[in-house]
């Protein structure tokens, strides 16, 4: 009688036929970025040409698992949208090339908090530790939980290359062997492909720790200092004082 | 193709699906409205496709057509390329009408000096409201909302009491480049009879109430080498701006918390508490190594805190 009779009362037909159907949005819209060629920017060192966005250390990626585990993106974004508003608060608009290490990526759109895409840099490290462990110590007005337990718990790292080997398997170019360990000291410097070493881990971060002394106690290694480690590293890769805005802009 | 049913009562074309005897779903055509917003959702999507970025292509995409941006460059170059929001923030940022506006003051206010702008009520109220949006995102989180700090790890910045100095070279030095406040700890160099000496002696130089014979014995580890204490905060305990060290004569604390210690052996175990930790803080940096604040966004923020402790001294 109707054309669509057949479809509705086959219901296997019927499946299939939605699958279609909603799959068109997302290969449309998603599938493309993958193999477009602007999609990720190139952010390299205008002088030296070194690559300017590295994975984690060891020390700032056990950090972001921290993040993740405390589920600290269900208030905070990590992504400043190309608007006058956003940029006048939170400073230069998100790159993808920013995230483009991020296994998953904090992007996000609830905020409930401030977008943490650029807090790099921008309180001490003694206001972060002072700030999760009692928010209200130092922002009377916030909503934000206590995480007190990060400044008592010692961080768990005895996984760290296991942790690494499965990023590399996505595609973070953490090295293993000597051939990809110079091709890292091609793209990113020496110095970064070292903290980029699969081998030497456990060592890169112990010394991350022991330099940055993140949670002020030398004599301790809490998740306190991966997670203020993490935090102070963010948006801060980029220097975009060496950049001319048109350069992001024919990446559009 | 069967021939059409026919509800027997209203002549209408129905499915032919009968339920419960007489329940029938009749086959009206869609309303008008609904029909021709679907076609309108469809010319609008196909208008939409060919002006902005859209379709992808192999390598690339449908950029649109008859919808470009212009901005210039670093270099004054003027670009024109196709719809996106990254070129759209620049046209904005540079030919928007907000943006021009706040341009104009930021211009002038760069240009002038601190008295021009104190004297200016226009360029005081701009000061006021860009200043406070600035301090809002950028100190308020350490310094807090009026500027009053916390004792012990953010100072004061209205009391008009600096421990870098407060004329606005001072100032804009302090922002621009961020300060370490370094007191070195004296756990180890003291016994606990020198540590309650020095800290009595501390406690008489403000006028509080301490132990006189104490306070004498204190005196001598405060100006001579065993306490080196007159290094920082000179032989007087006047502090000293350069060091950024506290003074001690006047009946501001900025890390140990006396006022709020309503006993004499209280406000000693405070002063205690400092001498034996030390002190270790930072304030950020804001200038171009930093968060890179423009110069003008720094004189703002100077001029800004000059209004907000200028308040408070007339008080
Ligand atoms: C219930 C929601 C909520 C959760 C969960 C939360 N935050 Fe927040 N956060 C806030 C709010 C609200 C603020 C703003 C007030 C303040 O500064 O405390 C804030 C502020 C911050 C800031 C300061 C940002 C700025 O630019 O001033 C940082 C850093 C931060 N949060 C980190 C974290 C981390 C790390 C976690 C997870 C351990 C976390 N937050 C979890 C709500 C939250
Ligand atoms: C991470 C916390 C933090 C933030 C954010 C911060 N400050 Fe500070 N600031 C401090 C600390 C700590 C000191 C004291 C340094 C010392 O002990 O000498 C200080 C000192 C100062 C001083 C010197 C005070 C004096 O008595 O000489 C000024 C002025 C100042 N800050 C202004 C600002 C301004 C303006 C901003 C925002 C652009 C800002 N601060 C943001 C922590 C902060
Ligand atoms: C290396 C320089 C230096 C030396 C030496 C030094 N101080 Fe300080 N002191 C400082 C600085 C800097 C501050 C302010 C710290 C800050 O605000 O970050 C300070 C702060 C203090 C304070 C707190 C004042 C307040 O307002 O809360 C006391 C008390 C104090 N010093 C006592 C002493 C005594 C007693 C000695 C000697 C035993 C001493 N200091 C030696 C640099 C020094």
């Amino acid at each position: 009688m109707f054309k669509h009779e057949s479809i509705e009362t086959n219901s296997g037909l019927l499946i299939v036929l939605t699958l279609v159907a909603i799959s068109i949005g997302g290969l449309v819209e998603i599938v493309p970025l993958h193999y477009i060629n602007e999609t990720v920017e190139d952010v390299k060192d205008p002088v030296t040409g070194v690559e300017l966005v590295r994975p984690y250390t060891p020390l700032e990626q056990r950090g972001r698992d921290i993040y993740i585990r405390e589920g600290c993106y269900t208030c905070h974004s990590q992504m400043i949208r190309p608007f006058r508003d956003e940029d006048l608060r939170y400073g230069h608009y998100s790159l993808a090339a920013e995230s483009k290490f991020d296994h998953p990526f904090q992007w996000g759109s609830k905020r409930t908090g401030p977008d943490l895409a650029r807090v790099g840099g921008k309180y001490s490290n003694e206001w972060q530790v002072a700030h999760l462990v009692a928010p209200r110590s130092v922002v009377p007005e916030s909503i934000m939980p206590n995480y007190p337990w990060l400044l008592e718990n010692n961080l768990q790292y005895a996984d760290i290359k296991d942790r690494m080997i499965a990023l590399k398997r996505v595609g973070v170019p953490y090295s293993l062997t000597k051939v990809e360990y110079e091709s890292n000291v091609k793209r990113f410097g020496e110095d970064v492909a070292k903290k980029l070493d699969i081998n030497t881990a456990e060592n890169n971060l112990m010394a991350q720790a022991q330099k940055g002394n993140y949670d002020g106690n030398p004599n301790k290694l809490t998740e306190m200092d991966a997670l203020v480690a993490y935090l102070q590293v963010l948006g801060t890769m980029v220097d975009f004082k060496k950049f001319d805005e048109d350069h992001f802009i024919q990446f559009r | 193709m069967a021939t059409p049913v026919k509800d027997p009562l209203t002549g209408a074309e129905t499915t032919g699906h009968v339920w419960d005897d007489t329940l029938q779903e009749f086959n009206n055509p869609l309303p008008r409205w609904w029909l021709w917003t679907f076609y309108g959702t469809i010319i609008f999507a196909i208008v939409y496709w060919i002006m902005y970025p859209a379709w992808p292509m192999f390598d690339s995409y449908t950029k649109g057509i008859g919808n470009n941006i212009t901005y210039k460059t670093d270099a004054g170059e003027e670009k024109s390329t196709h719809w996106n929001m990254r070129a759209l923030l620049a046209n904005e940022m540079q030919t928007g009408e907000p943006a021009l506006k706040q341009k104009a003051y930021l211009d002038k206010v760069g240009a002038a000096s601190y008295e021009q702008i104190a004297a200016d009520p226009d360029m005081s109220a701009f000061v006021r409201s860009y200043g406070v949006g600035m301090f809002g995102d950028n100190c308020a989180a350490c310094h807090q909302a009026g500027g009053q700090g916390v004792v012990g790890q953010f100072p004061n910045l209205v009391d008009d009491d600096w421990l870098w100095g407060g004329d606005t070279t001072a100032i804009e030095t302090t922002i621009r480049g961020g300060r370490m406040g370094y007191m070195p700890a004296y756990s180890k160099t003291f016994s606990p009879d020198q540590l309650n000496q020095v800290a009595n002696y501390v406690l008489t130089l403000s006028g509080q109430p301490a132990d006189a014979a104490a306070a004498a014995e204190g005196q001598k580890i405060f100006q001579g080498e065993t306490g080196g204490c007159y290094m920082c905060h000179t032989k007087e305990g006047k502090g000293m701006h350069a060091q950024g060290a506290a003074n001690l004569t006047d009946k501001v604390w900025t890390i140990a918390n006396v006022d709020a210690a309503t006993t004499p052996e209280a406000k000693l175990e405070a002063v205690k508490a400092v001498i034996h930790n030390g002190v270790n803080r930072k304030m950020p940096v804001f200038g171009k190594e930093g968060r890179n604040l423009s110069d003008t966004e720094i004189k703002v923020l100077t001029a800004y805190l000059q209004q907000m402790s200028a308040g408070v001294a007339a008080k």
